[in-house]
């Protein structure tokens, strides 16, 4: 394989500049249908309301923990919009507003950080794996499941979302180079968000891009600027084309930032300084694509008034759901330990049924 | 005809890949070499690539992978080539493979197995001889067995593939070229159940894996002190089959477990644990323990002073209170 055809373009694909004009980085993409980019638009504008109410509800003690994705929304609504229904999606504890856009419900995907299960939807249907914690560990099993998939004659392709800190995992050079090996249709997308908590990217990796990664193991490689959602999902949906084509896998890196704090629980002042992140406010995602679709007459000031209302209600039946006392029962421990329980765990359910009855 | 461990292995693969389009074989030089110790011996020759196939050196991928491919409705067979190579696939096994079906509240299920070679007493190089069951049976979620004859080597790994939960499958290397007769017809469920090797009514040796032969050694040599050992073999760490055991121990009134792990923290403190929880009335001593040293795994010319042996377990038999004497337990 010729390594022109691996490697990215040279400057991140860019199709809208910051302030809302076209750029002309395309890359020789295809520029998504205008129905699409409503549609982004419209989940993204949910997606920035759901994560400013989940962070809200981490103050209010209903959620244990949430890492919010503010400025990463171009990349977690085209993640699931490149995604057919019968794809699989492998998020990471970052990825609630990803799943949102794929039309999981708030209560289903917070139920992790809520702290009231693992995982709150069944992967199965959803086509969701669990959101995974431990790093890079998702993106070997996207390629195993791709790999499954492929050898079962299915029409379908895995998605692997995973931050530019835990590219530095060892799963995850194992994961690309399984993939392109076996030529697994797995589509792997860094979100570059440029810290791993307070580990700027800098002293992270020396690669000018980590989409260079992909080179060395084979695979066709892109970047992309990840704050421009019409960029994003035109890569997105072009590598996933491809490897359903049976091309082989794609690796793409999104460049943007995390306008909150790792968590609600970290202080990101310690680390990074004002000056920078409101340098990176001025690029966000949601205005941008808001100012190119009015700009371009695809968007007028009723659909955007709509779109608000929406995420408003939406955010509503967030606040409703968490609000609400979760109900869970202590037997559960028990379940799905093993397929049957031991007689181990049958003595020990025996034992908390009894304390539970004083 | 006799037939060693490692072709009983070879056997029960082929029979299950046989059985079931779903079961696949991979791992390092599991293909055209038929793996290190050769267990998959002409696999792919006979199933195709498609079956049993090399993957890339990589055991975290090796597991992960797998983890992907059961999802998507494949039973993987895994090899992982020693013992301690295993450790980069850990967080794997750990994290994953052992939670999955409990994370999803039983949505997914991960039915595959990690065959894993393991246990010194053949004059290997460091890293090749470490006894890691207690990584794994420490480990919620995941099922630990471990053969001690070829027969079982069959049986156990037929249940291990058809197991709807994932199974580590540590395999004694010691005992891969010892051969017995054996008949590739399954006798019933192995899993999960302790076995009565031999019986005795003097007191029980529990053993499993490489120590199973060394217990019937030692039982075979107890005759000469006059003492009628029961030597019961665990096949299966976890779980862990309180009734056999504790049935055995009940009847005999002594116990010393044996395995060549080292002792601190191992696996034998569990076993002791239950046995004297559950037989303390019937017990005439204290049950004892016979274990590799603490120390790292050594040097191939002085692993003899680690393994557990006949003459270490005998010494420790005699010390079960025979006569009147106290015991004195720990050396
Ligand atoms: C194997 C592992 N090591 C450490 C952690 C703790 N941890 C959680 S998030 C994180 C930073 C990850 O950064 P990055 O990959 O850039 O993703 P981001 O959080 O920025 O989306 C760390 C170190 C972990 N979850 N897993």
């Amino acid at each position: 394989m010729a390594v022109e055809t691996l490697l990215p373009s040279a400057s991140p694909v860019r199709f809208v500049a910051e302030d809302g004009t076209r750029a002309d980085r395309h890359g020789g993409y295809a520029e998504p249908t205008e129905t699409r980019l409503k549609e982004t638009y419209r989940l993204m504008v949910l997606g920035r309301r759901f994560d400013v109410q989940a962070t809200a509800l981490t103050k209010q003690g209903r959620l244990a923990v949430y890492p919010s994705s503010a400025g990463q929304e171009a990349c977690q609504v085209a993640a699931a919009l490149a995604l057919q229904d019968n794809d699989w999606l492998f998020p990471t504890y970052r990825d609630s507003v990803a799943l949102v856009a794929r039309g999981l419900k708030p209560g289903e995907v917070l139920t992790l950080l809520r702290g009231d299960a693992h995982c709150g939807y069944n992967p199965t249907e959803t086509r969701v794996a669990p959101q995974c914690t431990p790093l890079a560990t998702q993106t070997l099993h996207a390629a195993g499941l791709a790999h499954a998939m492929q050898r079962r004659g299915e029409d379908a392709v895995a998605l692997a979302l995973i931050g530019d800190g835990a590219t530095s995992e060892g799963d995850f050079h194992e994961a690309l180079n399984f993939a392109a090996v076996f030529k697994a249709p797995v589509v792997f997308f860094v979100q570059n968000n440029r810290y791993a908590i307070s580990v700027p990217f800098e002293k992270q990796s020396a690669a000018p891009a980590l989409a260079y990664k992909g080179i060395g193991y084979g695979m066709r490689s892109e970047q992309v600027d990840g704050n421009d959602a019409v960029a994003v999902l035109a890569v997105l949906d072009d590598a996933v084309k491809h490897a359903r084509e049976g091309k082989g896998p794609v690796l793409v890196e999104a460049h943007t930032y995390r306008i909150d704090a790792h968590t609600n629980a970290d202080d990101a002042t310690r680390y990074r300084d004002a000056d920078e992140v409101a340098k990176w406010r001025e690029a966000d995602p949601v205005k941008r694509l808001e100012t190119y679709l009015k700009d371009r007459n695809s968007l007028s000031e009723h659909e955007i008034e709509l779109c608000h209302a929406e995420a408003e209600e939406f955010a509503q039946s967030v606040r409703d759901t968490l609000n609400a006392e979760s109900e869970l029962d202590p037997m559960s421990l028990f379940d799905h330990v093993y397929a049957e329980p031991t007689r181990q765990l049958q003595r020990q359910r025996a034992m908390v049924a009894a304390e539970l009855e004083v | 005809m006799t037939t060693t461990m490692a072709q009983a292995l070879n056997a029960a693969l082929r029979d299950a890949l046989k059985d079931d389009d779903r079961v696949l074989v991979f791992g390092e030089d599991v293909g055209a070499l038929g793996g290190v110790f050769r267990v998959t011996d002409g696999i792919t020759a006979d199933f195709g690539e498609d079956r049993c196939f090399d993957t890339p050196l990589a055991e975290s991928g090796i597991v992960g992978f797998a983890v992907g491919m059961a999802m998507g409705g494949f039973r993987p067979v895994v090899e992982m080539q020693f013992d301690a190579f295993a450790y980069p696939a850990f967080e794997q096994i750990t994290s994953h493979v052992a939670k999955l079906r409990n994370r999803t509240r039983g949505a997914l299920s991960l039915p595959m197995v990690i065959r894993i070679p393991y246990a010194g007493g053949i004059g290997g190089v460091e890293h090749h001889c470490d006894s890691s069951e207690v990584y794994y049976t420490h480990t919620p979620g995941l099922r630990v067995v471990t053969p001690g004859t070829a027969q079982d080597a069959y049986d156990l790994l037929r249940d291990a593939i058809d197991s709807p939960d994932p199974v580590v499958f540590l395999e004694p290397k010691a005992r891969y070229w010892s051969g017995e007769e054996v008949g590739f017809t399954r006798s019933g469920p192995a899993m999960d159940k302790a076995v009565v090797r031999k019986t005795g009514k003097d007191v029980t040796l529990i053993a499993y894996g490489p120590m199973v032969a060394t217990a019937m050694e030692t039982a075979e040599a107890a005759k000469d002190e006059g003492w009628d050992v029961e030597v019961v073999d665990l096949r299966s760490l976890s779980p862990f089959d309180d009734e056999t055991v504790t049935a055995s121990v009940r009847r005999t009134g002594r116990a010393v477990v044996v395995h060549e792990a080292a002792g601190f923290g191992g696996y034998g403190a569990e076993v002791v644990a239950r046995v004297t929880e559950q037989c303390f009335h019937q017990l005439h001593a204290p049950v004892l323990r016979v274990t590799g040293l603490d120390i790292p795994y050594p040097a191939p010319k002085l692993e003899r002073h680690t393994l557990p042996d006949v003459d270490r377990i005998l010494d420790t038999i005699a010390r079960l209170q025979w006569a009147d004497t106290p015991v004195v337990a720990g050396a």
